[in-house]
């Protein structure tokens, strides 16, 4: 299963940004919360964090260097 | 269709005005609603009207002659675009919502005519303006003067591991580089275009170390 975005949820006020632009269902409003849902398509377009207004969201980038390039 | 007048309140062109002054103004506005990837304004068109975003996420960008697009400002619920060029000319700018999205707009003549009627209003205008010339010249600090790609460059180098090292987000970066996010995600595009990082996912890739080394400004 892919990794999915990451809800800090004392920073979350619940706004719902993040639900009406994630494309692939990962992020629901359940019980007045935001939920991650498992799904297999998030693409990682980080969208959700570009638009959260409070800074919730995370999807952090590793960083690695290709085996036979250093 | 009669707008929801508590929203127009919220609204910074608004603010400071009596009662009576925003139902005046209420009778100007009206609703849009656009579902996602509808384009709401096209660059190069000429102004109808100023919008407020009720509900939903809106993006403001510019779009190169090979088809980039750059990302210029995010427009969230209670705040205003195209405010511009619904006081001068065409749209500089095009905007197309992100999600489901509920708009209200006021006509560029109505706007003329309500800033002569409530000199608060123009007042508004003058301050909303004022804010807008000020985001654009960060942005033009961005593009001139920061070599952002380099000191993006720089911190994928110092930030390479192998599990060990801190994942970042792109906010994280932009923080530690003192840009706006939109400028880190067009760095990525960049690096990537040049062959230097690869991104897969969630993961970046260090596929060429010299190339981005030498972006990076390091030469030892």
């Amino acid at each position: 299963m892919p990794e999915l975005p990451i809800i800090d949820e004392a920073k979350c006020d619940q706004c719902g940004l993040c639900v009406s632009i994630c494309v692939c269902g990962a992020l629901q409003m359940k019980d007045n919360k935001i939920t991650v849902v498992k799904v297999d398509d998030c693409g990682w377009c980080t969208m959700c964090e570009l638009v959260c207004p409070t800074g919730a969201i995370s999807c952090p980038f590793e960083i690695v260097i290709e085996d036979d390039k250093k | 269709m009669t707008a929801n007048f508590d929203a127009i309140k919220s609204i910074p062109y608004f603010t400071g005005l009596s009662d009576a002054a925003l139902a005046v103004v209420n009778n100007h506005v009206f609703e849009k609603k656009a579902v996602r990837g509808d384009i709401l304004v096209f660059e190069g068109e000429p102004a109808e009207a100023l919008y407020f975003v009720v509900a939903g996420v809106v993006k403001v960008f510019k779009t190169s002659a090979d088809g980039k697009e750059q990302i210029l400002r995010i427009i969230r619920p209670g705040d205003s675009f195209n405010d511009v060029p619904a006081l001068g000319g065409r749209n500089l700018a095009s905007a197309a919502a992100m999600s489901a999205v509920v708009l209200q707009g006021i006509k560029k003549k109505d706007l003329e005519a309500l800033s002569r009627e409530y000199p608060q209003i123009a007042s508004n205008i003058i301050k909303v303006l004022s804010l807008r010339v000020e985001e654009m010249i960060a942005l033009v600090e961005d593009f001139s003067f920061r070599h952002v790609n380099g000191r993006v460059a720089k911190i994928l180098l110092e930030y390479a591991g192998n599990g060990e090292r801190p994942r970042l987000t792109q906010q994280e970066m932009a923080a530690m580089i003192g840009t706006a996010r939109e400028m880190v995600g067009r760095s990525f595009r960049n690096l990537e275009a040049e062959g230097a990082i690869r991104i897969e996912r969630n993961r970046i890739i260090i596929a060429d170390y010299t190339a981005l080394k030498k972006i990076a400004g390091i030469t030892e």
